[in-house]
């Protein structure tokens, strides 16, 4: 495996996942979802890693990462912030939400903070309208948030 | 066996997690431990009860007492004195925002009066991760009775005459869809539950999954007796984690007591059932793009016909329902098709779950019958418009729908009223807006939603939408006009008539309806280079009010281009060449002394 520029246990790891599959037919955006969950990203190695593994051409593996907006080609950072852009969401003013954590942390969209402690990344609806604005860091919801909340957020992040 | 004496049923859904319930069932669990009350007391994590706007919500049963907005300190008094006294505590009941009446019983509230609960039956009632639980309810009941004593032909034949229709949007008729995928020869078949819930705004379909996973699994089982197929996926996004989490505990739970694998129920009948996931692409709601991305490739659609019951999922015939058009179908057979058919207007049948969302004051999940008018959804059930402000639009169907003005308001919903006025039923999500909300800016939010979620193959779609959202942007900038409002027009019929595929051609409704109902507010746009909600900021000027200004000089502070002038208690102004509207004045005024127009 030393041809592959990948952490040696994680690479393992994952072949262990592929191995185990009893379909492999079609399973290749589990796959991808299972990398994506070790590797945190990803990169053209592991796509082509999974791509040799599977039988599978290298360009096609390519082609269904960059279709899908949950797949990410870059690293991201410690900690991933997710903007809900669902309709409910921007009625009550997510638009402004995404504006304060890009400017509170100095980033663009998609893009990590120059530390690397933080991404920034927008998603369609995580179904609690409810709650609306929502923002997700890490798994946890924040409903109900206001632009002076961000800070605040922000700070229960930066410390570890 | 342990018999309770009483169950706290507390939500457990994503939106009630989101606000605290883990921590109040783990104080429930803790208080009642420490009143040694743990044989006499259960509590039950259940899905979602749709009334998110007050969650967490606790119901106490048999009591049958509703409490709202419930946190770890509300539970600990609970305990105190609902469970060991015996007293309701008044101060946590839901209170009548107008009458400010104190309400007991779920069903006494505006919220809960008009809703029939088919699909949304056992959420809030069961535990989603105890299967014994939803056999208590007639689980698996049907699936039982279908095998031992209905011939496939004859429960098609009852699925059609209940009228039922695809909730996914379509609203085709579900048993002709089965009819047509049994027809198909083959030696394999397969169904699929379509849960890649992409419209934002809509969550009927993971409450489902969240709250009652067995009764999509057991649908999909009959489901799969009438076509003659023996394997089921459910395809599912990944952004829904706990739905996922609860499907794969349902899964497990159905293999273990012989409801799915082989021969299910001595019957000689077998059928397996897998996850798919999603990742995160609007068009895999599409059949032909989902069957492309479960078979590992890029979620693109391709043309109809063939259609999926002829040839689909590794081109054999398969059949594709929504999670809510299944979770219909065992109430069906049992309750008979006579039943379910004497609900609803005469085209549409049953209920139909809607996602109330937006400005209204009671965000939630709906179940009511067709031919609910949406005044009746919209200030009844969700109790009005918040904060007293004005009924603007409705938006049903996604990014594939369209905006609905009050004067539609009385119009009955059904399937072909909503297609009448403009938009559609789509998967049922219902986002109110008001006032503040600018139409075009609404539907540039729309467009640029289906710019991005394009699958890019086909032109009109990937170019055409491009093209109607730079001319919006240029509206919104105040760079519009007239002819750019002919070419929107003209665009998007044209995108509408030679898309490929659902997306492509239902993407242009949004800006076409609001073109349709608020024609007015596009011309403010363009010609008066206005905006009349105050949205769009390009065309909004900051002015100072000189009587209520005390000229604290605050504003001038704050102001990032030096802007406004004035002397230290005198009226300031704004300099509007040097403004770049960024509201920080307003933000600061403590005198409401700034206004935009």
């Amino acid at each position: 495996m030393a041809e592959y520029n990948l952490d040696h246990d994680k690479l393992k790891k994952l072949e262990t996942y592929i191995d185990n599959l009893q379909e492999k037919e079609g399973a290749l955006i589990n796959i991808l979802h299972e990398a994506q969950d070790i590797f945190g990203y990803l990169s053209k190695d592991v796509q082509l890693f999974i791509a040799r593994k599977c039988g599978i051409p290298a360009a096609k593996v390519f082609g269904v990462v960059t279709f899908y907006s949950y797949f990410t080609m870059e690293p991201r950072g410690k900690h991933v912030v997710n903007i809900c852009m669902g309709t409910a969401c921007f009625v009550k003013g997510a638009d402004k939400i995404l504006a304060e954590f890009k400017r509170l942390l100095d980033i663009k969209e998609g893009n990590m903070s120059e530390d690397g402690m933080f991404t920034i990344d927008t998603l369609r609806c995580v179904g609690a309208c409810g709650l609306a604005p929502v923002v997700i860091v890490d798994g946890k919801v924040y409903g109900r948030v206001k632009v002076e909340d961000v800070e605040g957020i922000i700070k229960e992040y930066k410390q570890d | 066996m342990v018999k309770y004496r009483m169950d706290l049923l507390v939500c457990g859904g994503t939106g009630c997690q989101a606000s605290g319930s883990s921590e109040v069932v783990e104080t429930f669990k803790k208080e009642i431990e420490k009143e040694g009350l743990e044989n006499e007391i259960q509590v039950i994590t259940t899905g979602c009860f749709g009334f998110c706007e007050k969650g967490p919500i606790v119901k106490i049963s048999p009591d049958n007492v509703f409490y709202v907005e419930v946190t770890p300190e509300k539970a600990v008094r609970i305990v105190k004195e609902h469970i060991i006294k015996g007293r309701v505590v008044e101060d946590y009941l839901y209170k009548e925002p107008e009458t400010k009446e104190v309400l007991h019983e779920q069903n006494e509230m505006p919220f809960y009066k008009k809703q029939l609960r088919i699909a949304l039956r056992n959420c809030g009632f069961i535990d989603p991760e105890n299967i014994y639980e939803y056999i208590a309810v007639d689980g698996y009941q049907a699936l039982g009775k279908v095998l031992t004593e209905m011939t496939p032909e004859k429960v098609i034949e009852e699925i059609k005459r209940s009228g039922l229709r695809g909730r996914g949007g379509g609203g085709f008729p579900t048993g002709v869809k089965w009819e047509m995928t049994r027809k198909s020869k083959s030696n394999q078949k397969y169904v699929i539950c379509n849960a890649d819930e992409g419209d934002p705004g809509a969550f009927m379909d993971r409450s489902i999954l969240e709250g009652d996973p067995h009764s999509v699994l057991e649908a999909m089982a009959i489901c799969g007796y009438c076509i003659g197929a023996d394997k089921g996926y459910i395809y599912i996004r990944a952004e829904y984690p706990l739905a996922i989490q609860r499907l794969r505990i349902a899964i497990n739970q159905a293999y273990e007591f012989g409801l799915l694998g082989k021969n299910i129920l001595g019957t000689g009948f077998n059928f397996d059932i897998d996850l798919k996931y999603g990742a995160g692409a609007f068009i895999c709601g599409e059949e032909t793009a989902l069957i492309n991305s479960i078979e590992g490739g890029r979620g693109e659609p391709t043309v109809k016909p063939p259609f999926p019951a002829q040839k689909g999922l590794w081109k054999q015939p398969t059949n594709i329902n929504n999670v809510e058009t299944f979770a219909n179908i065992c109430p069906i057979l049992l309750k008979g098709a006579d039943w379910f058919s004497s609900i609803g207007t005469e085209k549409s049948k049953g209920t139909k779950v809607f996602a109330l969302a937006g400005k209204v004051n009671n965000v939630g999940l709906v179940e009511v019958p067709m031919g609910l008018t949406l005044r009746e959804i919209i200030y009844e059930l969700g109790g009005g418009i918040k904060g007293d402000k004005k009924f603007k639009a409705v938006q049903t169907g996604g990014p594939s729908g369209g905006c609905i003005p009050a004067q539609n308001l009385d119009t009955p919903i059904d399937y072909d009223t909503l297609t009448q006025i403009g938009s559609m039923m789509g998967s049922g999500g219902m986002i109110v807006m008001d006032e503040d909300d600018c139409m075009v800016n609404i539907a540039k939010f729309y467009l640029e939603f289906s710019c991005e979620e394009s699958c890019g193959r086909c032109t009109a779609c990937r170019v055409g939408n491009t093209r109607m959202l730079e001319i919006l942007n240029e509206i919104t900038e105040g760079k519009g006009t007239m002819e750019h409002l002919d070419e929107l027009k003209e665009l998007g019929q044209i995108i509408k008539d030679s898309s490929l595929c659902g997306l492509g051609q239902t993407s242009p409704n949004p800006v076409l309806s609001t073109m349709n109902f608020f024609w007015d507010e596009y011309v403010a746009h363009v010609k008066d280079k206005n905006c009349p909600a105050g949205v769009c900021t390009a065309l909004l000027k900051y002015f100072i009010l000189p009587d209520k200004c005390v000229g604290c000089t605050a504003c001038a502070k704050v102001c990032p281009t030096n802007a406004i002038s004035g002397e230290v208690r005198k009226t300031h102004i704004i300099d509007q060449e040097k403004c770049i509207k960024c509201g920080a004045c307003m933000a600061t005024c403590r005198f409401n002394a700034i206004t935009r127009r």
